[in-house]
This record gives structure tokens, C-alpha cells and sequence, in this order.
């Protein structure tokens, strides 16, 4: 990812800063500036995510694009944070460990690095939350 | 008084014993653990480094006691593992702890003294008014060559302090430096690995700037080290602090619980970081505790500390990972997996 | 609206076709079926091209225009040609749009082509995860592997799904692209091929994911009245419906239903004032085999959860019930991604003219197809009846 297309979300990748809907009160991570469900009628707020959540559904990716080769394989998750927002990250543990409703909690780490002389990409990822 | 306000540490969960490594460079594992007196050392995963370490420390600071983000006026980072030559870490954490925009932030090198170094600016621009809190962090992935000595102990961790002066937990009673340059050891820009003195690092190194900090520490304190609870001194190995330790009077039982080389390795800058963060989990108010770092280079700084009532009531310690909870939750990692985890493999 | 009717029908062999460029792929294709239509270039009003992503697999946009003019459509002509995409269904909505100017009136007689170049760059899984949210999916980690694995995961934990039912989709598409000569895969596999292949991305195993293949296929569509001017056996088009669901796979209420197939297929069913058991044959998009098993529950072919033990029992073989995928679907006779909207249509079109050789289903009369973009994001599903 271009430097300015991660930069623009730092701090929401960062800190987990999603958006909650006033008016339904749905939450959304990423965080949206428009409600799908109440449309013109939404009022969005930000709010940031305690991090706790629960495993929905995953896989063991051991195929991954050159971007994750050097990680491979490691657990792709859907985390549903327990504010209700849902999410596709990794989630950092042994392969064998990961099951369907294990609590997670987010930490901070590196996503990846676009080559070695260029930028590192920090942000959130979970582990077992024990 | 100018103190410390909370603190967190971080110790990745993986390890390799100093057998594995002497397994592969055909070495005498037994000579040189107990010449080290280092059996294991910490590891990063493939997606941690100093700035992942940094930001889990602080924000294991922030867990522990309830700080308004918006005072952190300064967050400096000290380490000689700063994942970019030019970019500071320290923005990095300032951010994933929401302190940014206002505030400054400078990353700190002074091989394993750049934590201790953090926490003397700190102190300064606290005790001087001109902020409430300021952030120091002593953090470190340490670089060893492969098959070189340095790679039985450079290890990984680190640890954060948010020093201010409202109701500290420990208030610091005095700091002093003693620094010379002394190149016993170095990297130089472009280089993977750094040089070593070997031996040399010993007498002139170490030992002069460790005792003399310390001394000078106790001369302007006027006390002996009778007066201490606990001391923590820099942990390259074993060795080292318990030599220096018994030249300057301490006893065993003061340095052990801080002493965590044994089974964490050196994490460089993060040495005497952690070190007090293991000694502050289990301290009670009136303890104090004598603190001396040593980055080669070379300089000491020493620390006079006293353990407040505020460690029971203005902080929460069960909020975030005791370093010897850290230390116990552990995976081990052959040769070939710990290269891999380090980088070390280059594809 | 005018009834529309699909008069021609032509596709390339897929596979790596290492001799091939995209306009050699599109010309073969567009040739095939303007010959099978007997439609001369100058009665073409409009071309319609699905592709992907020309973009990042060979470094080509316009591609519209590129093929227009390679099929000789573009320089003297002056076709209009317009380049549709919607991931791997944007072979399925050049076709929608296709019926649409005809439907409409605009057009008189159309090209819908689909087409991907896959095998011209290295990493082909990066190209395709952008079909996810690149920025909160693909960058996160998610490969398209991935994506689906996840589903197949939620899918045997809700449902109880066996690891043999599920190999059993990709051993049934590989036993009909046996039977088709243009299939990228021609050869018949067994259970433990699947179940001892490659580990992916948990569950799903190398002969679960549809391959990286080259290839295009095109197909004539003009108005029902016209099509008799050309040929005895117009294919009439009962229903062309599409519909959509959130970018992200983890922003849906339920990971195994594909909303959008259920929206798309309800859609479709009321146009074609059908019902279920009047459909003789299937196309849907099975790039990995859980796909598959959705696709015939959310169209209403199966209650939810059962497709693992109605494929088990052969009712979407040849001969089953109902047969799904006889052109091997994207497991067997390929995946380039742009193509297989317009290959679905191409494989109706041999069933109902009664062409289809050895996977020719027995007096087919009605066949249905579902088109899939990303993980859902996007479903477009056409029915089918043979005029006679």
C-alpha cells in the first residue's frame, strides 16, 4: 500500500477507532462516515474499541500473497469485537490453538513492510486472550 | 517530587536456550551458560520489533493507572534497534497511545543506557514545569551476529515509564551520569551487526562507569548500600552485576529479583527497564531501590528511588502482565525457526 | 421490454495458454461465436467485455477498445464497446448488460464477451484479493483462499459439512470437465486427490480452488423475433437479475448464506415465472467447493445444509437430480476470471441445443446460471429456455 493510502488511517488502525451510529446504533470498524442502514438519517460518532473480542470464523492461510509469505501460515480470523463491530485480521497464535468463539484481545504490531528500504506498516492484530 | 507514575514491561513469549545456539556453532553449551550465566533468551515473533515492544509496554503503563493521553507532552524512545535509521519510533508509539499531536518525541541511542537516558530527560522536563508527563521507554530487539558471542544473549523486550510528578508511585531521589568514550562497542551505520572488545568491555568498560556512577550516586545521597531494599544494575550476562554489585557492598538478595538475565537474556536498552519493572511488581511503599545502567560507549546512569503508598492505591498492578508472569509464559524455538524469527535468513 | 434470445455461442480451450495474448483469446472466441451465430460484423450495434483486471494481470485498461479492434470491430466499423467489470462476475454482467441494450431497445444485435489473460504475471493471489476490501481484507492478510476458507469453516461448524462431501464437489466437476473438450482440467480425480492435496488455507486444499487459467468465450445475443432470421435454436433469455451485498465478507449477518445469491436468484425466478423443478442444469460459481454447495442452497435448489449430502449422493452429477456445473465448472474447466461469466452462458447454450456431447444432460429445456464477484459483493444469475 502507497505511503499516503496507509497514513490516512493510522490512528484508526492503530488504536481501533471506528465509527458508531447514533440514530441505530450500529458500530462499524472500519470506521464509516456514512450509516448503510440509516443512510442520510445516521449520526456518526467515532468511538474506540476496548480490543476484546471473539473468534467468528478463520482459517490457517498457508498460501499467501508475497505480502504474508514470510509469515505463512498464519491464523486469518473474524474477530466480532465486543462492542459488535466485525473485523478480518490475523490472529497470532499457533495454528492448532485457534477455534471458533476463543476470546481475543488486540495488539499492536507489524502488518508488513514494503520491502525492506521501504515503510513499515504497524497496526492491530490479536491474540488468545487468556 | 518528579517520580514515576505507572509503568509497563513486554517480553515476547518465545525463547531459545544457549545449548540450541551452541548446538549449531559447535560450542560448549555448559561452559558457556555458566560462564554467562544465561540459559535462555527472549525472542521476537516474525511481526514484533522495538516500536511493537515500545507501544506494548505503554500502553501496559496506561492499563495499570488511568492517565489523561492529552498531558503526555514528550515520548522519548531508547534503543540501538529502532526498526528505521531514520524515523523516529517514538512518533510511533505517541501515536498508538493517542498522545499525538501535541507533544515531542525523539528516539534515544546510547547502546543499553538509551531507556535510563529516556528517563533522565523525562525527569528534567517534568521537574522543570514545563509538562506534566513525559514517556521514556527503553526497548530493544538486540542484534548478535550469528556464531558471534553477542548472539547467546541479545535478546528481545523492553519497558515504559511515564514519569511526572503527581502522585508518583516511586518518586526518584536523585540521577547522576558518569560517561566517557570508551569504544568497547559499536555498529556502524550500514551494518547488520555490531563489534565487540570482547574483554575489553570488562574493567574498562563496565565495571569503571557502573561502580563509579554508583559511588557517586551514594556520595551525594550519603548512603550506603545497606540502605537499599533492591538494586538493579545492567545485565549483559549474569556475571557482570553480581561482580559489580559485590564490589560495591550489595548483597545477592538485593539484586535477585531485578536480576532477570539468566532467563530473558540482554534486551540492551530494555535491560534495566525491565529490570526495575520486575522489582516494582512485587515493591511496597517505603522500599528503596538503587538502580545503575551501563551503556557501552560508554556512560552510567544511577537512580535513588523510593517506593511510595501510591504503588497501592493510585495504580492497579493485576492490569497489565507482571514481568514475571512474562518470563514463565514461554515457547521455545530451535536454531532454524529463532533465524527466521530474527530475520536472520534473508530470502 | 423486448423478449431477448442468444443466437451464438463461442469459447477458447481454457488453460495456461502460454502461446496466447488477451487479443489472441478474444479474437478466437469472438470468431467462434459470430461463425456459431452467422452474424457478419456489420450487423454487431454493440460489444460488452467483461475483464477483471487487464489492468494488473498485463498492464492493459481500454480493454473495450483493444478487443473491438482486434476483432475487426473497432477500425472500420466504429463499434461502440464498453469494458464491464465486477471481479470474477464480470463475465455475467457484460452479458446483463448485453441483454439490457437489446431489452431496452437501443441495440439490435450484441456481443457479450468475457475474457482474462491470467498467466502473464507472478503473483496472481495479490490481483485476485483485490476483488475483496483491498485496504481492510486483502491488506489485513485475507487471500481469496482465505475468504472462502472462512466460509467453508463457519459452514462445517454450523452445518456439520464432511471434508469427503466437500471433496466430492471437486471430484463431480472434474468427472464433467472430463467430458468437455475446451475444460482447463480434462481428467476425472478421486476423493483422496482432494483430500491429500496442498493445504491452502484451512479447509479448503489445492483441489478445492478453482486454477489460475487463460482463456475467453463470447456469446450473440439479439431480440427473440430477430433470432429466427438466424438460426433454428434461439436460447431464450427468462430472466436476468443481479443484485449485491457488502464489499467485506465480515461485514454479513451470516458467512455461509450469500445474500446476494438469495436476493439475485428470488429476482430471477419471478421474471422467469418459474419454479425450481423446472430447471434441468445449473452453472454457479464454485471457485472453491464450498462455493458451490451455497450457491444451489441460496438459490433455492436445497435447504440450507443439505448441498454437502446432495452432491454425496450424486444428484448434482450428470444424471443426479440436478446436475451443477457440466462444463466442469470454474474447478475443472477453469477460472479466467473475466471469461466465466460468458463460459456459464456458453455451456447453456450447448445443453439446450442439445450439443453438449458426453455431459449432455437428457432433454435439458431450461438452464440457470449464478455469477459471483468477490465474495459475494456482487451475484448475477440468468435463466434460460430452448425455443423449439
Amino acid at each position: 500500500m502507497t505511503v499516503a493510502r496507509f497514513w490516512r488511517r493510522i490512528p484508526q488502525r492503530y488504536n481501533l477507532i471506528g465509527t458508531k451510529c447514533e440514530t441505530c446504533g450500529h458500530v462499524f470498524f472500519p470506521p464509516r462516515a456514512f450509516c448503510p442502514h440509516c443512510r442520510r438519517g445516521g449520526d456518526l460518532h467515532e468511538i474506540k474499541f476496548s480490543g476484546k473480542g471473539k473468534v467468528l470464523t478463520f482459517s490457517v492461510v498457508h498460501s499467501a500473497s508475497d505480502q504474508y509469505a514470510d509469515q505463512k501460515p498464519y491464523v486469518l480470523a473474524i474477530i466480532e469485537l465486543e462492542e459488535g463491530a466485525r473485523m478480518t485480521t490475523h490472529v497470532v497464535c499457533e495454528p492448532d490453538e485457534v477455534y471458533i468463539g476463543m476470546p481475543v484481545r488486540s495488539v499492536f504490531r507489524v502488518l508488513d513492510e514494503d520491502g525492506a528500504d521501504g515503510v513499515i506498516h504497524y497496526g492491530t492484530k490479536f491474540v488468545p486472550d487468556e | 517530587m518528579v517520580g514515576i507514575i505507572t509503568y509497563g514491561a513486554y517480553i515476547p513469549r518465545y525463547r531459545i536456550k544457549v545449548e540450541e545456539i551452541a548446538r549449531v556453532w559447535g560450542a560448549n553449551a555448559a561452559e558457556i551458560s555458566g560462564g554467562l550465566g544465561v540459559h535462555e533468551k527472549a525472542v521476537p515473533d516474525y511481526d514484533e520489533n522495538t516500536a511493537t515492544f515500545a507501544v506494548e509496554a505503554a500502553r501496559a503503563a496506561l492499563a495499570r493507572r488511568e492517565v489523561d493521553v492529552s498531558e503526555i507532552k514528550a515520548v522519548y524512545v531508547g534503543s540501538e534497534s529502532h526498526p528505521y535509521a531514520v524515523k523516529p519510533t517514538a512518533v510511533t508509539v505517541g501515536e498508538a497511545i493517542g498522545a499525538t499531536p501535541v507533544m515531542t518525541a525523539a528516539d534515544y541511542e546510547f547502546a543499553c543506557k538509551a531507556g535510563t537516558a529516556a528517563i533522565q530527560t523525562s525527569m528534567g522536563l517534568v521537574a522543570s514545569g514545563m509538562m506534566k508527563y513525559a514517556v521514556a521507554i527503553g526497548a530493544d530487539t538486540a542484534q548478535g551476529a550469528p556464531g558471534d558471542a553477542l548472539e547467546y544473549t541479545a535478546a528481545a523486550g523492553g519497558a515504559a515509564y511515564i514519569i511526572g510528578n503527581d502522585d508518583p508511585i516511586a518518586e526518584i531521589n536523585d540521577t547522576c551520569s558518569f560517561t566517557s568514550d570508551t569504544p568497547d562497542f559499536w555498529r556502524r551505520e550500514g551494518e547488520d551487526y555490531p563489534q565487540h572488545g570482547g574483554r575489553f568491555s570488562g574493567e574498562p568498560g563496565y565495571f569503571k562507569h557502573v561502580e563509579s556512577a554508583a559511588k557517586m550516586m551514594m556520595e551525594r545521597r550519603g548512603t550506603r548500600p545497606s540502605d537499599y531494599d533492591y538494586a538493579v544494575f545492567h545485565q549483559p550476562n549474569a556475571k557482570f552485576p553480581q561482580k559489580a554489585a559485590k564490589t560495591l557492598g550489595f548483597t545477592a538478595e538485593q539484586i535477585k529479583p531485578g536480576l532477570l538475565v539468566p532467563r530473558l537474556g540482554n534486551t540492551y536498552s530494555g535491560a534495566v527497564p525491565l529490570g526495575l519493572a520486575a522489582v516494582l511488581d512485587i515493591a511496597k511503599p517505603g522500599d528503596r531501590i538503587f538502580v545503575t545502567s551501563y551503556g557501552s560507549g560508554a556512560g552510567s546512569d544511577s537512580f535513588d528511588i523510593t517506593v511510595t503508598d501510591a504503588i497501592l492505591d493510585k495504580i492497579d498492578r493485576s492490569k497489565a502482565p507482571s514481568v514475571e508472569s512474562m518470563l514463565e509464559k514461554k515457547k521455545y524455538l530451535d536454531y532454524a525457526v529463532y533465524a527466521r524469527h530474527k530475520g536472520k535468513i534473508k530470502v | 421490454m423486448v423478449e431477448v434470445a442468444v443466437i451464438g455461442a463461442g469459447m477458447t480451450k481454457f488453460g495456461e495458454r502460454w502461446d496466447a495474448s488477451l487479443r489472441d483469446l478474444c479474437t478466437e472466441a469472438g470468431v467462434a461465436a459470430l461463425e456459431d451465430a452467422n452474424v457478419s460484423g456489420e450487423q454487431i450495434d454493440a460489444l460488452f467485455v467483461g475483464s477483471m483486471s487487464a489492468g494488473r494481470f498485463i498492464g492493459q485498461e481500454h480493454v473495450g477498445a483493444l478487443v473491438a479492434d482486434y476483432v475487426g470491430l473497432g477500425g472500420d466499423l466504429h463499434i461502440p464497446a464498453t469494458r464491464v467489470e465486477a471481479a470474477c462476475a464480470s463475465g455475467g454482467l457484460a452479458f446483463r448488460q448485453a441483454v439490457a441494450a437489446v431489452a431496452s431497445g437501443m441495440s439490435d444485435v450484441v456481443i457479450a464477451a468475457g475474457v482474462e489473460k491470467m498467466t502473464d504475471v507472478g503473483d496472481a493471489t495479490d490481483v485476485l484479493a483485490g476483488a475483496a476490501d483491498r485496504e481492510w481484507e486483502s491488506f489485513a492478510g485475507a487471500t481469496f483462499p482465505g475468504l472462502y476458507a472462512m466460509i467453508a469453516c463457519d459452514y462445517m461448524n454450523k452445518y456439520g459439512l464432511t471434508r469427503e462431501e466437500l471433496a466430492q464437489v471437486a471430484v463431480k466437476n472434474h468427472y464433467h470437465g472430463a467430458r468437455n473438450p475446451y475444460a482447463h482440467f480434462q481428467n476425472e480425480i478421486t476423493q483422496s486427490t482432494v483430500m491429500n492435496s496442498t493445504m491452502v488455507a484451512s479447509p479448503l486444499r489445492l483441489f478445492d480452488c478453482s486454477p489460475v487459467s487463460d482463456g475467453a468465450a463470447a456469446v450473440v445475443v439479439c431480440s427473440l423475433e430477430k433470432a429466427r432470421e438466424f438460426t433454428d435454436t434461439p436460447i431464450t433469455v427468462l430472466a436476468s437479475a443481479q443484485a449485491g451485498d457488502t464489499i467485506a465478507l465480515h461485514d454479513r449477518p451470516d458467512f455461509s448464506t450469500m445474500g446476494a445469491t438469495v436476493a439475485a436468484g428470488r429476482k430471477a425466478f419471478a421474471q422467469a415465472k418459474i419454479e425450481h423443478k423446472d430447471v434441468d442444469f445449473v452453472e454457479v460459481h464454485d471457485c472453491f467447493t464450498i462455493a458451490e454447495l451455497c450457491a444451489i442452497e441460496d438459490l433455492g435448489f436445497v435447504p440450507k445444509g443439505t448441498a454437502g449430502k446432495f452432491t454425496a449422493e450424486g444428484e448434482t452429477q450428470i444424471g443426479g437430480k440436478l446436475p451443477v456445473n457440466t462444463s466442469g465448472g470454474l474447478k475443472a474447466c477453469g477460472h479466467p476470471v473475466g471469461a466465466t461469466g460468458i463460459k456459464q452462458v456458453w455451456e447453456v447454450v450447448q445443453q439446450l441445443r442439445g450439443e453438449a456431447g458426453r455431459r449432455q444432460v437428457d432433454g435439458a429445456e431450461i438452464g440457470m446460471t449464478q455469477n459471483v464477484g468477490g465474495t459475494g459483493a456482487t451475484v448475477v444469475s440468468h435463466i434460460f429456455r430452448r425455443e423449439c
